[in-house]
């Protein structure tokens, strides 16, 4: 299990209603139906990620999330999960807004474009950084939306969205120790527990 | 035109299976016992938890697979049924009765009426999809299966396959929805009247009594199935497949000879085809079954609360080009199955191939469909013969 998966195991509760978004082959809904027992679906558009869910026994829904998520009721289900999705979206304010119209909580997880590698890469390069998180050309990237944990944090407060919990991961040294003087500098993965 | 080879069922037989515990329809009627044709492929398991129902379409039969003696081609659905197909014969015991109405053989508009020792014709009961749902439980009984371990059907199939999730959810372990809808659209239903007007049209038809003459109504039935069978296909499909190709004369200036596209030519082909092997009665009272599905009637209207009664698993599939039963009508079903707790995947196949698109090989639905029903046998311990 990733670090950003291990807090999502935290933060969603058992037995609860859970809807993933971009769930991919579906590894985290399996987890998390294995250790919580929950009730999960995933939204996902790559036809070899969907037949993965189905091979693991996932429920599946093919579905495009920049075409909205209006099929879904409100606080319909317990907790609304995006892993690393929020920067390919085409509009990520307003899949936050629905993400926590859906849910009663939502896990957010997001490559942090502030740190220091990337601030670095473009400060002596004057290049959009390539990095293992980021592994695109400026003009080929899904990447659409590039944002640092303060971008973020802005927003939430702009769009009265209550942070519950925030966790920095940074695997890389020295940032693994020193992560948490500066968030935004030395954190390579944000991960954000939110609720209205 | 294919062939026989090693995936296929080869030559299978048709059983005659006759019910004779009383079936009481929707509307009232009882029929005291009834006749089914029926077509099984693969073996039962000792634990009978293998068996599969297919569920089939307005102009569907028992023959879904494998080659009858005088076949030109194999059945409706051999694509998918077979050793090693998506509906994989060494894993699964496959049903597909040809449910009542219908003209290939069981009980319908073509039977004698035991209370008149006269031909149905027009007279045959209406009949709902419920009512084909009941008549296939009582097939159950008749092989001792008490579960099956899928229901599967495409179109009317889709309809009949909710249908069992709702009223039998101890009798189905999954329900494979494919290219369905909840109830149709108006659009849907006027098609199909249109259908019925041009059969009703022909002066062979006499009000259905054509039993009694010497004549059936082809050009009805033939007009019938052209409109329809524009409707199963996509504007892409055709242009790929005919565009405007000719296939009688030419348009060089200075001719009178008549000119043919090839659409036309094909269109003529399928609707003359079709009034040799189906009925005129059967089509009116099949498109009419169609008509008046509405899943959550008795629910309120709340497709939700109707799926509250499901315990199964739920696969839904369609395809993009699908004009017929658009794609959105599978969200929506996906959407009430979601809403209502089950257990569902949605898979939207792209296909050019319109409404057909079900029936037709496509390595996508084959993979999804062959996929969702391995892990099904994986799970039932289902061991590969």
């Amino acid at each position: 299990m990733t670090t950003d998966e291990s807090f999502v195991h935290l933060w969603v509760s058992s037995e609860s209603r859970v809807l993933d978004l971009a769930c991919g082959d579906g590894t985290l809904l399996q987890s998390l139906r294995n250790s919580l027992n929950i009730h999960g679906y995933g939204l996902e558009i790559d036809p070899k990620s969907i037949q993965k869910c189905i091979e693991k026994d996932i429920n599946v829904i093919e579905q495009d999330l920049n075409s909205g998520l209006s099929n879904f009721a409100d606080n319909s289900f317990d907790s609304v999960i995006m892993m690393q999705a929020l920067q390919v979206m085409r509009y990520p304010h307003l899949v936050l807004d629905e993400m926590l119209r859906i849910g009663r909580e939502c896990i957010v997880t997001f490559p942090n474009f502030g740190h220091w590698r990337t601030r670095l890469y473009l400060t002596l390069k004057g290049q959009m950084p390539v990095t293992l998180q980021l592994a695109y050309q400026w003009y080929d990237t899904p990447n659409i939306h590039l944002f640092t944990c303060a971008d973020f944090e802005v927003l939430c407060r702009q769009r009265n969205i209550r942070i519950l919990h925030r966790q920095h991961i940074a695997e890389g040294l020295p940032d693994c120790y020193i992560k948490d003087l500066w968030p935004n500098l030395f954190t390579e993965t944000a991960i954000y527990h939110l609720s209205r | 035109m294919s062939s026989p080879n090693e995936s296929s069922l080869g030559l299978v037989e048709t059983q005659h299976v006759s019910i004779t515990a009383p079936l009481k329809l929707a509307c009232g009627i009882v029929l005291d016992a009834h006749d089914l044709c029926v077509e099984t492929y693969g073996r039962l398991n000792a634990e009978r938890t293998n068996a599969i129902l297919i569920c089939h379409a307005l102009s569907g039969s028992h023959h879904a697979a494998g080659w009858h003696t005088d076949d030109k081609k194999p059945g409706w659905w051999d694509h998918y049924i077979g050793p090693g197909k998506a509906i994989d014969t060494e894993h699964f015991f496959v049903v597909c009765p040809n449910n009542i109405g219908s003209c290939f053989g069981s009980t319908g508009p073509l039977s004698q009426n035991p209370q008149t020792e006269k031909v149905w014709g027009p007279d045959f009961p209406p009949l709902r999809a419920r009512d084909w749902m009941a008549s296939q439980h009582l097939l159950m009984a008749h092989y001792h299966i008490d579960c099956w371990a899928a229901v599967v059907g495409g179109s009317l199939g889709g309809m009949q396959v909710m249908r069992w999730s709702i009223e039998h959810p101890e009798k189905l372990l999954n329900a494979i929805v494919i290219a369905s809808a909840m109830k149709l659209s108006a659009q849907n239903i006027a098609f199909n009247e249109i259908a019925r007007r041009a059969i009703k049209s022909d002066p062979d038809f006499h009000e259905g009594r054509y039993a009694q003459t010497d004549k059936v109504p082809r050009r009805g039935l033939a007009l019938a199935r052209m409109i329809g069978h524009v409707t199963y296909l996509s504007d892409t499909a055709m242009a790929d497949k005919f565009g405007r190709e000719l296939r009688i004369g030419d348009f060089l200036v200075g001719k009178t000879d008549p000119v043919e596209f090839q659409i036309e030519s094909y269109l003529n082909y399928q609707g003359d085809k079709f009034s040799n092997e189906f009925d005129a009665n059967s089509y009116i009272l099949i498109t009419k079954m169609l008509d008046y599905f509405d899943l959550s009637r008795d629910y309120q209207h709340d497709p939700v609360s109707a799926f509250q009664h499901a315990k199964c698993k739920f696969l839904v599939i369609s395809f993009t080009s699908d004009w017929r039963f658009p794609a959105q009508c599978s969200k929506d079903i996906t959407d009430a199955l979601i809403a209502s707790g089950k257990n569902v995947t949605y898979v939207e196949v792209d296909s050019d191939q319109g409404h057909d698109a079900f029936l037709l090989p496509n390595p996508r639905y084959q993979q999804a469909l062959g996929g969702y029903l391995k892990r099904v046998a994986a799970q039932l311990r289902i061991p590969n013969r």
